[in-house]
């Protein structure tokens, strides 16, 4: 797995996964429009907690690795489109 | 007065529950409760949030042998608090992690409890516990809510002996009662279907559950590695068709229970090969509680529970008998064969149903009117529903002043994110008739016009 996650890294991903979420939830706007730091969840996108399996099954057949909660808050990975896409940066496997 | 039993279990050393750091008995269980039971609040009212399905049940148990109601209404939303605080003010949270939980008292889980590492905080030696409680029958034990057409949460109260009848007519319809299963469920145990079969088969099915909540595919094939055979997994068609799709090695399930949507026959089919178990779904409604199970792929029609029946007049289909307090009315247009079986054909049309969550448009379109600013506004549930039961409300909305961001953020504190419309589309004025109605037809025209041809 990769050793050093840079946030110059993350950031390059950063379009990448907000197409992602646009395609896969099929929101009506542009990936331009997600702002990194809004929240996905409540106010922000209001994502909801079955957009969340659409978009971790996405994700694990997109980058090659399965999303676990090590709690109990299925969402803190997708508290913000730079978390998940951080988190999606550090965990790829492709 | 008669009384019940806590739990149904023939041994203070049967296993209940299975966390993490490995299996509590009965006896374990019981020290929990009664430790529990000692630092709650006054209040007759417990709004029990906690995440941790051993955690509630220590909360519920808590609070039938102290003599408190568990209110567990569909939605967390800031509103439905509020309306719950006006019909209970003396209601208090149990929560185990973070909750917005506005100006209720708040008592959090002691970490004391479950963690035998500490031994700082309340404890009761479980070495000590002698006998299982007895709950007076016809103690209103829990009340579960559903959303009423003017707004206010509809409040349905469930006696314990009730509630035990129901644990017990679902474990002997899946035969648990001869083969106890360990229970993994990916649902909360808070709702109708999780709480019967999760945390009601536990007490009274003699299946220990697993304490956790998995989410993701992997969580679950973790939860259930983590319990011994024979397993049941306590799911609903979106997790289920998760799992399915994720391509993980999966665990051995001996039998599957799916609620809260449709479940197609053919993801029924899916699982039953994948996991070489049989697949049985559960019908019923939160006033109800549980009525009937089938397996889908052998017959679709239900067949009902033990000592529960169906009666049907004027159209409407009335549940009554075994578990089901008094005489509930369906929203479910059925029909009954005359094997006793019955055939579900749709809802009635105000009701809706979106991944187990229900209301009615009545009362959408009632939260929505409600925020300044809004001058008309319906919701509208599309026809073409997904194969397993995801379909999106859209919203026709008449407010000139207000962005979209603003309604939603409004439209939030009012109703559970799964409502939310997606799309919402703001309109000069709604396609309402000379009466001042708004007819489906009409609602219809104006989806396939401004909606359908701007999707994919």
């Amino acid at each position: 797995m990769s050793d050093a996650i840079t946030p110059e890294i993350v950031e390059a991903l950063l379009p990448e996964v907000a197409e992602l979420i646009i395609s896969a939830l099929n929101l009506e706007m542009n990936a331009s429009e997600i702002e990194p730091d809004a929240r996905l969840f409540g106010e922000g996108l209001g994502l909801d907690s079955i957009d969340i399996l659409e978009l971790a099954l996405v994700i694990s057949k997109r980058y090659g690795f399965q999303l676990r909660s090590d709690n109990e808050d299925n969402t803190r990975i997708f508290v913000s489109l730079r978390a998940l896409t951080a988190h999606i940066a550090s965990q790829r496997t492709k | 007065m008669s009384a019940v039993p806590l739990l149904g279990h023939a041994s203070l050393d049967a296993i209940f529950a299975y966390r993490p750091n490995g299996a509590l008995r009965v006896r374990d269980f019981l020290a929990d409760v009664e430790a529990l039971a000692a630092l709650l609040p006054a209040g007759k009212h417990l709004l029990n949030v906690c995440q941790d399905r051993y955690h509630f049940t220590v909360g519920l148990a808590a609070g039938l042998i102290s003599g408190k109601t568990s209110l567990q209404p569909s939605s967390q939303a800031a509103e439905t608090l509020r309306q719950i605080k006006t019909t209970c003010p003396d209601v208090f949270c149990l929560c185990d992690s973070e909750f917005d939980h506005l100006d209720l008292p708040r008592l959090d889980f002691p970490q004391s409890l479950t963690t035998t590492e500490t031994t700082a905080g309340p404890r009761v030696n479980p070495e000590k516990v002698a006998k299982i409680p007895l709950i007076p029958a016809n103690f209103e034990a829990v009340q579960l809510f559903t959303s009423g057409s003017t707004g206010a949460p509809v409040a349905h109260g469930k006696s314990w002996g009730r509630l035990v009848l129901n644990g017990r007519a679902e474990a002997q319809r899946l035969g648990l009662l001869d083969q106890p299963h360990s229970i993994v469920g990916t649902v909360p145990a808070q709702h109708s279907y999780g709480f019967e079969s999760t945390v009601l088969l536990a007490l009274h099915g003699n299946s220990p559950f697993w304490a956790g909540k998995p989410f993701y595919p992997q969580d679950i094939v973790a939860a259930l590695n983590a319990v011994p055979e024979p397993r049941l997994l306590v799911t609903t068609p979106f997790h289920l068709s998760a799992l399915l799709a994720s391509g993980l090695e999966l665990p051995a399930v001996d039998m599957l229970l799916s609620a809260t949507a449709p479940l197609s026959v053919s993801l029924a089919s899916e699982a039953e090969a994948r996991f070489k178990a049989p697949l049985y779904e559960i019908y019923g409604s939160t006033e109800s509680g549980q009525l009937a199970s089938r397996q889908t792929t052998a017959d679709l029609a239900w067949d009902l529970l033990s000592a529960v029946q169906l009666e049907q007049e004027n159209g409407e289909t009335i549940a009554f008998g075994g578990h089901v307090e008094g005489r509930v009315p369906l929203s479910d247009v059925i029909e009954i064969r005359t094997d006793g079986r019955f055939l579900l054909h749709g809802r009635h049309a105000d009701l809706i149903n979106i991944a187990g969550k229900r209301t009615s448009l009545a009362y959408l379109n009632h939260q929505m009117a409600a925020i300044p600013g809004v001058a008309d506004a319906a919701f509208f549930l599309p026809d073409h529903e997904s194969p397993d039961g995801i379909t999106r409300l859209c919203a026709f909305v008449v407010a000139p002043g207000l962005s979209s961001r603003q309604l939603l953020a409004e439209l939030r504190q009012r109703v559970d994110a799964i409502f939310l419309p997606r799309p919402l589309v703001f309109l000069d004025q709604l396609p309402r008739n000379s009466t001042g109605k708004l007819p489906r037809s009409n609602l219809q025209a104006l989806y396939a016009a401004k909606v359908e041809h701007v999707e994919r």
